[in-house]
């Protein structure tokens, strides 16, 4: 899927890793089903935050409200209400996305750090009132059992589930940011005033690519629930956004897939060197300084440099 | 009638000097933070961490002295030392070498200091609660407007604006101060004039973070120190930083009393939502005037 690399090379490499990871719940422990199933879920958040950041050059850095929002409206449908699940799992997306409208509608007259501490503002905010709603929300205590349809109860139920949604959630992403659309949105990033001149409506792009990108981000949410069966207020804190954001520097934010890569390694270090050690942030505070100084493109992007020097998506920044 | 009014016009006294001392600490950390931001322009993500060293430090230095009334103003002068001491190994070792990079990256560089420190400060002092006295004559409370009124917070009534005038004196009337504020400016300029920009950048680094390890040591008796306080008061600082006016010290100031104040008056109208009051004050300024409420150095 990445591109850079010729289509059909990076179909089939797509393909095979598909057919690795649709028969690894038959042979792996229970628990590494568990661990690959929430990095699928934090893979498609992190890979529609990047749409905008990599694809659009956004400082989306609050992201994590839409994702937050999306898992507490799913929450709430199937705990308040007596409708189906899947009224929810459609609620989840299209309420996150009415969250991105909102409060893209008041970022996008703005750029670059301002942009970013608006958002900041707005997402605090959100998150301020679900932490302390306590009637609706549960307050800190969050919402835990939250019950799921009984196809989904399984782990391995889940596990499907999860990775179809990512697959195709994947697709559509890609779709979107290869049309005449996700071209112009990449034009704009990268000369938003030539862009303007040209008669596109600038902000009216980047807040389509926000809806668009926080749909996606309520899906994550929706999905995070299905997985865990609770939500809670750190869903919609500023820190989860921040290390989201960092999995797509992490990975390579020039590249497609790049996101994806950087959520595995971020969330597998927090699983695995957490069983270790309990200073885990400090080991990937430490290869994050590394990657700084030694891979500054992130890790996907540096071995597309080395198998392609004039890949058409790198752009050099100013 | 009259006994509701008295104690409505108590209770808004009292909470107004709740409000207004706790301004004076996010005072003293933001005032930091928005010197870095004005002449390095980064933001400092590692901030809340030092702010928790200072805190730590404070503890451990006024335990080291057997709590006597020595021990606490010992650790209010040591423990923002501590702090620049940190700082400026971070940055002479590593952020110096990163100043010609991407912003973004600068950004990236200071989240990774944060998930270093905080680990460290788990390492050091571990995850329980700690907490130090104020000396004897600080314990207590006044009575103000008729009711108790700590003293400990009147004593941060002093500091804050003693802070404030201090940091006005240095950067308007001492020569690095001034190097400082044209760095903010035109860094080319600075260099051009023969002044390594290099050092003063890792001076105004330095500094920026003296203040936080001292607004640390500060509140330290107030609160129980303890690991996540770098998270509480990290994306508060920015936020009042961003509606004050990046770089301005005056802005910082203005966005500190905003913050605090409509913390504790919330508390007093909807006590459950007391910290959704700041943050809805933040969004209305930054809607109003996205660039701040004063002028901005960048």
């Amino acid at each position: 899927m990445t591109t850079g690399i010729s289509g059909s090379k990076s179909i089939g490499f797509s393909a095979a890793c598909l057919a690795v990871l649709l028969v690894l719940p038959l042979i792996v422990p229970p628990f590494y089903t568990y661990t690959l199933t929430l990095i699928f879920v934090i893979s498609l958040l992190a890979m529609s935050l990047n749409m905008l950041v990599g694809h659009g050059g956004l400082y989306q850095f609050h992201h994590g409200v839409f994702y937050g929002v999306g898992a507490y409206t799913f929450a709430l449908f199937v705990t308040k209400t007596s409708l189906p699940a899947w009224v929810g799992f459609l609620a989840a997306p299209l309420m996150a996305a009415t969250a991105g409208l909102l409060i893209g509608w008041f970022c996008v007259r703005l750029t670059k750090l301002y942009f970013a501490m608006l958002q900041i503002s707005l997402g605090s905010l959100i998150w301020a009132i679900v932490f302390r709603w306590y009637s609706l929300t549960g307050g800190d205590d969050g919402i835990s059992g939250i019950p799921v349809p009984s196809f989904l109860a399984s782990m391995t139920g889940a596990y499907y589930f999860i990775l179809i949604l990512l697959v195709l959630c994947l697709i559509a992403m890609y779709f979107i940011l290869y049309s005449p659309f996700g071209v112009t949105f990449r034009a704009i990033r990268d000369n938003p005033e030539r862009c303007e001149a040209l008669g596109i409506n600038v902000r009216h792009h980047q807040l389509i690519a926000i809806m668009i990108a926080t749909f996606f981000a309520g899906i994550a949410g929706a999905l995070y629930v299905v997985l865990e069966r609770s939500v809670f207020p750190d869903l919609l804190f500023w820190y989860l956004s921040l290390e989201i954001f960092v999995m797509c520097l992490l990975g390579g934010w020039f590249t497609f897939a790049g996101p994806i890569l950087g959520a595995a390694i971020t969330e597998s270090l927090k699983i695995y060197v957490g069983t270790y050690t309990e200073y885990w942030t400090m080991v990937l505070g430490i290869i994050l300084i590394l990657l700084i100084f030694f891979l500054p493109e992130g890790i996907v992007g540096y071995f597309l440099e080395k198998l392609k020097p004039r890949d058409s998506i790198r752009v050099p920044e100013a | 009638m009259g006994l509701t009014q008295d104690l409505t016009a108590t209770a808004l006294g009292n909470q107004l000097f709740v409000g207004l001392s706790m301004a004076m600490i996010l005072f003293i950390v933001t005032s930091g933070l928005s010197f870095i931001l004005g002449v390095l322009r980064v933001p400092n993500i590692a901030h809340g961490s030092l702010y928790m060293i200072g805190a730590f430090s404070a503890f451990s230095i006024s335990r080291l002295l057997g709590g006597s009334p020595i021990g606490f103003w010992l650790a209010l002068l040591l423990a923002p030392l501590v702090v620049a001491l940190v700082s400026f190994i971070a940055e002479r070792a590593l952020f110096c070498h990163l100043y010609e990079r991407e912003h973004l990256m600068l950004l990236l560089f200071t989240f990774s200091l944060m998930l270093v420190l905080g680990d460290l400060v788990k390492m050091c002092w571990g995850a329980d609660y700690r907490s130090i006295s104020a000396p004897a004559m600080l314990r207590g409370s006044v009575n103000l407007f008729g009711s108790p009124f700590p003293r400990y917070n009147l004593f941060l009534l002093l500091v804050g604006p003693v802070v404030a005038v201090g940091l006005w004196l240095f950067s308007s009337k001492t020569k690095i101060g001034k190097i400082a504020r044209a760095a903010a400016v035109d860094r080319e300029m600075v260099g051009a004039i023969g002044i390594n920009v290099s050092w003063v950048f890792a001076f105004a680094f330095v500094f920026g973070c003296f203040l936080a390890g001292l607004g640390g040591a500060l509140v330290a008796p107030t609160i129980s120190i303890t690991l996540g306080m770098d998270h509480d008061i990290i994306m508060e600082a920015f936020l009042i930083v961003t509606i004050g006016g990046l770089g301005n010290m005056w802005g910082a100031l203005a966005g500190s009393l905003i913050f605090g104040l409509t913390q504790s008056f919330g508390i007093l109208f909807l006590p459950q939502f007391a910290i959704v009051f700041p943050y809805a004050a933040v969004v209305i300024v930054l809607i109003w005037r996205p660039k701040g409420l004063l002028k901005s150095v960048w």
